[in-house]
């Protein structure tokens, strides 16, 4: 095996290294992944920089939202298909899921979720999305990932999740089929999640569609703080989030069905995360607590 | 009598051979080389030649012109390997020409004598590189490699031509070969030459994955090609794809990085005063990704990469093996 010159690390990296506390590293050496000869696999994750991201992730997940989860040991090794509910205005909840099985799960993993298809248009947080695993939303992708046995995050109700206002929090929108599909396909068992606390975290009373339409973005929320107090306003508050992660579901079919017969089956997960939601609302006492 | 006076020979008395165009070119020179080792070689090239193997029987000829129909006269041509198609950026128009009408005409020779073997090197590159890719292409993905570089429409022109020959002549084995980027110490193209580069320039921000093959491999891919019974389109793929970072790391290169836009209208102006060889829009293949799928040739062609890929990255700095 020849060496590689990397050359001395830069001092961003070891002022980074010194952070790592000596618990995550240990349990990042544990994190299986099929890596090239560069240290990354054919899709550009990298689990050295998954060591650094963790570290402000860790803040978040203990400190800042603290955390609760239940159920985790319902994701299993292999291939699988983790179906959450979507809200928030700023995608913390699937942060938070992939920090869950990051810190709370024995042993670790990394899951791979589904990024929008403008990610790869943007600087730097192309490369930072592309090196913590997150690819590219397209069905190919999604399939090539579980054939390779990874765990993917989808939110079968997308950017109408997300961007939902306050008053229609813990309703879950029409769910999209096409995770349906693909679990059918590849023969994937499907964990429904529900995630209790992000649906406050933002409190958007209003969603500003022309000015959305204009910016290019999903959605233009109007919140207690946005865009009363600038970009900083974005900040979400500190809710505390548990995270429910319920018993896997496996369906029979080859995902060449007819849409009424996805949807159904669809209609299934939808309601067992509805039902998660609903063990977690009368759980929580409150919405910081 | 000579041997070129003489009325079409009977074809029993022809001499087998393989027929390589563009063979005067590095990589063509260095794929002949294999090729004369297990066939009698007649190559065609425009240009002139120096150090083909003495039993390769070299013909100076463009592909539009004449005497090329000869070569299919003389001998028995079993199979033609077409290699010769420019990349250069500069000659537009008269490139454009030789390659679309060139290429017609070498289809039509291989149509009308019935050769039963057409080797076809395109490129992956014609996909192009794209922020919508999917993250690895199949032989099935549209070919967008035009789409904001219109010098190179006449390679995904070729590529087409070669595409409609396999429903057109479904007698003929048609093999189609699109390698990645192709690297080693004899070619000289424009990803071998940028990691030739000593400060290569980098796109703030931007850090696509990256797949080459050696010269070598492509030469074992194109070999494995001319077998019979294999007919078809392939992506050929090299080691597997990393990061352009790392690989320009491995090759302890210092980049500098330079805002796309910046980048763009730069290398615009310096490209127009010759000042450099890489096009602007080339940018974008060391800003997206462009990374194909290679596992049909694998299944297919029974092709696997001999290099690995720190191998064949400092490949480009030309110690031979």
């Amino acid at each position: 095996m020849e060496l590689i010159p990397r050359g001395r690390p830069s001092r961003r990296r070891r002022l980074a290294r010194r952070l790592v506390s000596n618990d995550l590293r240990t349990r990042m050496a544990r994190m299986t992944a099929e890596l090239g000869e560069l240290g990354v696999d054919p899709f550009g994750f990298d689990p050295e920089t998954v060591k650094y991201a963790a570290v402000p992730l860790e803040v978040l997940y203990r400190h800042y939202f603290r955390v609760l989860t239940y159920g985790i040991e319902n994701v299993p090794s292999g291939r699988a298909l983790l179906v959450s509910n979507h809200s928030g205005q700023l995608p913390f909840d699937g942060m938070m899921i992939g920090a869950a099985l990051v810190f709370d799960r024995d042993p670790p993993r990394v899951v791979r979720s589904m990024v929008e298809k403008f990610v790869p248009r943007l600087p730097f947080l192309s490369v930072f999305f592309a090196r913590v695993g997150q690819v590219v939303g397209t069905p190919d992708n999604c399939r090539r990932l579980l054939e390779r046995d990874e765990a993917i995050l989808v939110f079968p109700e997308g950017a109408r999740g997300i961007s939902k206002t306050i008053d229609r929090r813990y309703q879950l929108e029409r769910f999209g089929g096409g995770f349906m599909r693909l679990a059918l396909e590849t023969k994937t068992p499907i964990v429904p999640i529900g995630v209790v606390g992000a649906e406050e975290q933002s409190p958007a009373f209003y969603n500003i569609k022309p000015l959305a339409k204009l910016l290019h973005t999903p959605s233009f929320p109007v919140t207690p703080t946005f865009p009363l107090l600038g970009p900083l306003g974005l900040a979400p508050l500190p809710t505390r989030y548990r995270i429910y992660f319920g018993t896997p579901m496996t369906f029979d079919g080859d995902g060449d069905e007819e849409d009424a017969f996805i949807q159904e089956r669809v209609e299934q997960v939808r309601e067992a995360i509805t039902a998660l939601l609903e063990r977690g609302l009368s759980e929580r006492e409150g919405i910081f607590r | 009598m000579s041997l070129s006076a003489r009325p079409s020979r009977p074809i029993e008395e022809r001499i087998p051979v393989v027929l390589a165009t563009g063979a005067a070119g590095r990589f063509g020179r260095f794929f002949v080389q294999s090729l004369h080792r297990e066939h009698r070689v007649v190559a065609v090239d425009r240009r002139p030649v120096r150090g083909l193997p003495k039993d390769v029987t070299h013909v100076r000829t463009d592909l539009r012109l004449r005497p090329v129909e000869d070569l299919f006269r003389r001998y028995d041509v079993r199979a033609v390997v077409h290699l010769g198609i420019v990349h250069n950026p500069r000659a537009s128009e008269e490139g454009y020409r030789f390659n679309v009408v060139g290429t017609q005409r070498l289809l039509e020779l291989v149509a009308k004598h019935q050769v039963p073997k057409l080797v076809f090197l395109s490129s992956a590159n014609i996909y192009g590189p794209h922020p919508d890719n999917s993250h690895f292409l199949t032989e099935d993905a549209p070919l967008l490699g035009a789409d904001g570089f219109p010098n190179i429409r006449d390679l995904v022109a070729v590529d087409q031509l070669a595409q409609s020959f396999f429903y057109k002549q479904p007698g003929i084995e048609t093999v189609l070969l699109r390698p990645v980027h192709i690297v080693g110490p004899r070619v000289k193209n424009a990803p071998s030459n940028y990691l030739r580069l000593e400060r290569p320039w980098v796109i703030s921000g931007f850090d696509p994955m990256i797949q080459l093959i050696h010269e070598s491999d492509a030469v074992a891919a194109l070999m494995r090609a001319l077998a019979p019974g294999i007919r078809g389109v392939f992506n050929v793929v090299g080691p597997e794809a990393a990061p352009l970072s790392r690989v320009l790391q491995v090759l302890g290169r210092k980049t500098r990085s330079v805002p796309g836009p910046v980048a763009r209208a730069l290398l615009d102006r310096a490209f127009r005063f010759h000042a450099t060889g890489f096009p602007a829009p080339e940018i974008r293949h060391i800003q997206f990704n462009c990374v194909v799928d290679g596992s049909l040739a694998r299944r297919v062609l029974g092709f696997e990469p001999q290099y690995g890929l720190v191998e064949t990255i400092r490949s480009v700095l030309g110690h031979r093996e």
